[in-house]
C-alpha cells in the first residue's frame, strides 16, 4: 500500500494551513473552589481511591520539602521536587493497573509512592546506602523498582519514549491486558527520541500512553523558546494518534483522561498522547535557581492553581476529609520522613565488590583483575578511601 | 554439511532462533516482507508472521530505543541496523541505555535479550557511508558484547550464541563476505561460545590477529610469509568485548611477536587496546614491537579504497619487518 494522494480533497489556489487550523480544547472538570463544572463527566472515583491519591499528595509534599532541606544541609548531593505537578503525576498513575509499566523521566516519584514504594526505600536510594535497590550507582531520585513495575530512571532525556513503545509492543505480543505509560516534559519532546517513539508506536500499534507534563520550563528555557507549534498535543494528531490536552492541575481531569486513554489503548492496541498543562512550582533541581529566569509574580499566580489544594477542596466538599485529617497526615509524614532520614544516612554504602557486578550478567576475568588491583591499592592507602577501606 | 554463503547461514540462524523462542522478534528497516536490503531476513515474515518480523519506520534511534524497551519486558529482540555507518543516531540508546540498563538498576531490569545485527566494513565501493568499521566506539562501553564472524559456519554459531546471550550484543557482519564467503555449515542448532578467540592456524614465529573480513586477508598474507620461511600463528579474535586475553597472550608468549590487523582507522582502534594489554602480559617474551596494520586515519575513501585498506601486501610486509626487527 502506498500513498494515495488522489483521495485528498483538492483545491485550485494556494492555501496554507497554520497552527490555528487545529483547535485543541483543554479538559477541565474541577473548578478552583473544588466544585465541578455543571456538565462535567467525572472519572471513576470513590472515597478509598480519593484517599489514596490525597495521601500520596501529602507524602510527596512532605518528602519534597524535607529532602530539599536535607540537600541544603549537605546530607544528600542532589534533589528534585515535583511540587505543582502532583495532579498530573498522581492523577495519571491512579488510572493504571499495577502491572502497567511506568517509564518515567525523573520528576515522577509521586507515582512510585502511589505504587507503594516505602519511605525507607526512598531514603536508601537517596543516601546510596547498602539497601538501595540500585546499589548506590545513581544520583539521588533515580529510583527504580521491578516489583512495582517502575523502570529505573536514566538521566538522558526522552530515551524512555521509544523504550515505552517497545515495552508496550512486548505486552501486546505476550497477550497481556496492560499498557505502558511514558512520562516526559515538553522540553524532552524536542529530542529525536520523542519523534521516533511516538511515530513507531502509532505505526506498530503499541498500547502506550504518552504523558507529557508541559510544565512551562525546561530548566530555564520557556515553552516559547522550545517550540513554535500548538503545544505538544498538535503533534499527536500528526502521528495519527488519539490525543487530548488536559488541565494538569486538575486531578479529576487527569484521572478521567488517563482512565479513558488506557481503555482506548487496550481496546485498539494503539497509543494515546496526553498533554497536561501544568507548572513547575519549584526549581528544576536543587542545583537550579528560578529567580534568574522567571518572576515571583508568575510563581505567585500559579500558586493559586495549586493542584493539591484544589483536589482537597473537592474532597472537603464531598465530606471525605477535613482540615484536622489533613494536619494529622502532614504531621505523621513529617515524623516518618525525618526518622527514615536518620536511619538511612547511618547505613554503610554498598560493598566495593558490587562495583563490578551487573556490568554484564557475570563479571569478566578482566574486571575481577581490576577489582583485585583496586583492593590492593585501597589496602595500601586506606585513609584515602574511608568509606570502603574498612569493609573490603 | 551443506555449502552456503554467509547470508544464508545468518538467515538460517535467525530462523532456528525464532522457531525455538516464541518471544523472539526481528525488526528494522526493510527487514519485513522484502527480507532486508541484503536479504538476511528473507522468508522470516512469511514463516513467523508480521508481528514477529516487521519493518520499522526509518529511525535508528527509534529502532534501538524500541529494542531496549522490548528486551526490558522479557522479549528477545533482534534489531537490524541497515549499515553500521547508520548506527550513530542509535548511539545514545546503545551506549547510555542498552549498556547501562542492568548496572543502573542494580540488576532489577536488563536488556539481555537484545542483539543488534549490522553489516560493517569496506571493500564494496561503498564510500564514506557504506564502509565503516565502528566497533571500537562500542568496545569502550562497559555493558556491551561485540562479536564479528569471519565465515558462514562461524556466523551461524556465533549469531545463535549472541541472540541467546543474557547481555546486549552488537553483532557486526562483514558485508563484503555476505555472498563472497561460502563454506560448509553444520545443519541444525549449534552455538559458538562468545568471549573465546580461535587459533585457526598454529605457527612459531609470529602471531597474526584479526577478525571478520580481515581474516581471509591475513590468511593470504601468512601464506606468502610461509613461502619465505616465516611460520605464522593466526588467531581470529571473534569477540572483541569481552576479549580473550589468555588465548592471545599464550600465543604471543610462544611466538614472541604480534601483528594486529583491522579495517578501522589506526588511531583509537581496538588494536591499540590489544597491543597495550599484550605488552603488559608478555613484555619479557616480546622479540619485536607489536605491529598494527590498520586503515588510515582518514574518512573511508571511495576511489582510494584499495590504497586505504590494510591489505595482504601491507600485512605481508609488516610480518617480515616484525620478524627481521
Amino acid at each position: 500500500m502506498s500513498n494515495a494522494p488522489l483521495t485528498n480533497e483538492t483545491v485550485h489556489r494556494v492555501s496554507f494551513l497554520d497552527k490555528a487550523s487545529l483547535h485543541i480544547p483543554i479538559l477541565r472538570i474541577l473548578q478552583a473552589d473544588g466544585t465541578t463544572y455543571e456538565n462535567a463527566v467525572l472519572p471513576v472515583i470513590d472515597k478509598p481511591l480519593a484517599d489514596k491519591i490525597f495521601d500520596t499528595c501529602v507524602f510527596t509534599r512532605v518528602l519534597d520539602e524535607r529532602m530539599l532541606g536535607a540537600q541544603r544541609q549537605g546530607r544528600i548531593s542532589f534533589y528534585m521536587t515535583c511540587t505543582g505537578e502532583e495532579a498530573s503525576i498522581i492523577g495519571s498513575t491512579a488510572a493504571l493497573d499495577k502491572d502497567d509499566v511506568i517509564l518515567a523521566q525523573y520528576r515522577e516519584h509521586a507515582s512510585l509512592r502511589y505504587r507503594g514504594f516505602s519511605t525507607e526505600q526512598f531514603m536508601n536510594q537517596m543516601f546510596s546506602n547498602e539497601k538501595d535497590l540500585g546499589k548506590g550507582r545513581q544520583m539521588p531520585i533515580h529510583y527504580g523498582s521491578r516489583e512495582l513495575n517502575y523502570q529505573t530512571i536514566s538521566s538522558p532525556l526522552a530515551t524512555q519514549i521509544p523504550q515505552a513503545t517497545g515495552v508496550a509492543y512486548g505486552m501486546k505480543l505476550q497477550g497481556k491486558r496492560n499498557v505502558a505509560i511514558c512520562y516526559f516534559g515538553e522540553g524532552a519532546a524536542s529530542e529525536g527520541d520523542f519523534h521516533a517513539g511516538l511515530n513507531m508506536a502509532a505505526v506498530l500499534k503499541s498500547p502506550v500512553i504518552f504523558f507529557c507534563r508541559n510544565n512551562g520550563y525546561a530548566i530555564s528555557t520557556p515553552t516559547e523558546e522550545q517550540f513554535a507549534g500548538n503545544g505538544i498535543a498538535s503533534r499527536g494528531v500528526g502521528y495519527g494518534m488519539h490525543t487530548i490536552r488536559v488541565d494538569g492541575n486538575d486531578m479529576l481531569a487527569v484521572l478521567a483522561a488517563t482512565q479513558q486513554a488506557r481503555a482506548y489503548a487496550l481496546e485498539h492496541n494503539a497509543p494515546v498522547l496526553i498533554e497536561a498543562m501544568t507548572y513547575r512550582l519549584g526549581a528544576h533541581s536543587s542545583s537550579d535557581d528560578p529567580s534568574g529566569y522567571r518572576s515571583k509574580d508568575e510563581e505567585a499566580k500559579w500558586q493559586q492553581h495549586d493542584p493539591v489544594k484544589r483536589f482537597k477542596l473537592w474532597m472537603v466538599n464531598k465530606g471525605w476529609i477535613n482540615e484536622a485529617d489533613e494536619t494529622t497526615l502532614y504531621e505523621r509524614y513529617r515524623e516518618e520522613v525525618l526518622a527514615a532520614v536518620k536511619v538511612a544516612e547511618k547505613l554503610p554504602i554498598p560493598k566495593l565488590d558490587e562495583i563490578i557486578e551487573d556490568v554484564l550478567d557475570k563479571p569478566t576475568p578482566a574486571l575481577k583483575k581490576q577489582l583485585k588491583e583496586l583492593k590492593e591499592h585501597i589496602n595500601k592507602y586506606p585513609k584515602a578511601y574511608p568509606k570502603s577501606a574498612g569493609r573490603l | 554439511m551443506a555449502q552456503m554463503n554467509m547470508l544464508h547461514a545468518i538467515n538460517e540462524a535467525l530462523s532456528i532462533a525464532m522457531k525455538a523462542d516464541e518471544r523472539m522478534v526481528i525488526f528494522g528497516e526493510d527487514v519485513g516482507h522484502f527480507g532486508g536490503v541484503f536479504r538476511a531476513t528473507s522468508g522470516l515474515q512469511e514463516q513467523y508472521g508480521r508481528e514477529r518480523c516487521f519493518n520499522t519506520p526509518l529511525t535508528e534511534q527509534g529502532i534501538a530505543g524500541f529494542a531496549n524497551g522490548l528486551a526490558s519486558y522479557g522479549m528477545t529482540a533482534v534489531a537490524e541496523i541497515q549499515f553500521a555507518d547508520y548506527i550513530f543516531p542509535a548511539f545514545d540508546q546503545i551506549v547510555n541505555e542498552s549498556a547501562k540498563f542492568r548496572y543502573r538498576s542494580g540488576n532489577q531490569f536488563d536488556v539481555g535479550g537484545l542483539t543488534f545485527r549490522t553489516p560493517y566494513g569496506g571493500g564494496i565501493a561503498g564510500g564514506h557511508y557504506h564502509s565503516q568499521s565502528p566497533e571500537a566506539y562500542f568496545t569502550q562501553t562497559p555493558g556491551l558484547k561485540v562479536v564479528v564472524p569471519r565465515n558462514p559456519e562461524q556466523a551461524k554459531g556465533l549469531l545463535l550464541a549472541a541472540i541467546r546471550d543474557p547481555n546486549p550484543v552488537i553483532f557486526f557482519e562483514p558485508k563484503r563476505l555476505y555472498r563472497a564467503s561460502v563454506g560448509e555449515v553444520p545443519a541444525g542448532d549449534y552455538q559458538i561460545e562468545l568471549g573465546k578467540a580461535q587459533v585457526v592456524k598454529q605457527g612459531r614465529d609470529i602471531t597474526v590477529l584479526a577478525w571478520g573480513a580481515q581474516m581471509e586477508i591475513v590468511e593470504k598474507a601468512c601464506e606468502r610469509a610461509e613461502k619465505e620461511g616465516i611460520s605464522c600463528e593466526i588467531i581470529d579474535l571473534r569477540t572483541l568485548a569481552p576479549w580473550d586475553v589468555d588465548t592471545v597472550a599464550k600465543s604471543v608468549t610462544k611466538t614472541g611477536r604480534l601483528l594486529i590487523n583491522h579495517e578501522a582507522p589506526l588511531t583509537g582502534g581496538f588494536a591499540g587496546e590489544i597491543a597495550a594489554t599484550i605488552q603488559q602480559e608478555c613484555f619479557l617474551s616480546l622479540e619485536s614491537p607489536i605491529s598494527r596494520v590498520c586503515g588510515l586515519d582518514t574518512p573511508y575513501p571511495l576511489i582510494h579504497e584499495k590504497e586505504y585498506m590494510p591489505d595482504e601486501l601491507k600485512t605481508f610486509e609488516a610480518i617480515k619487518a616484525s620478524v627481521a626487527f
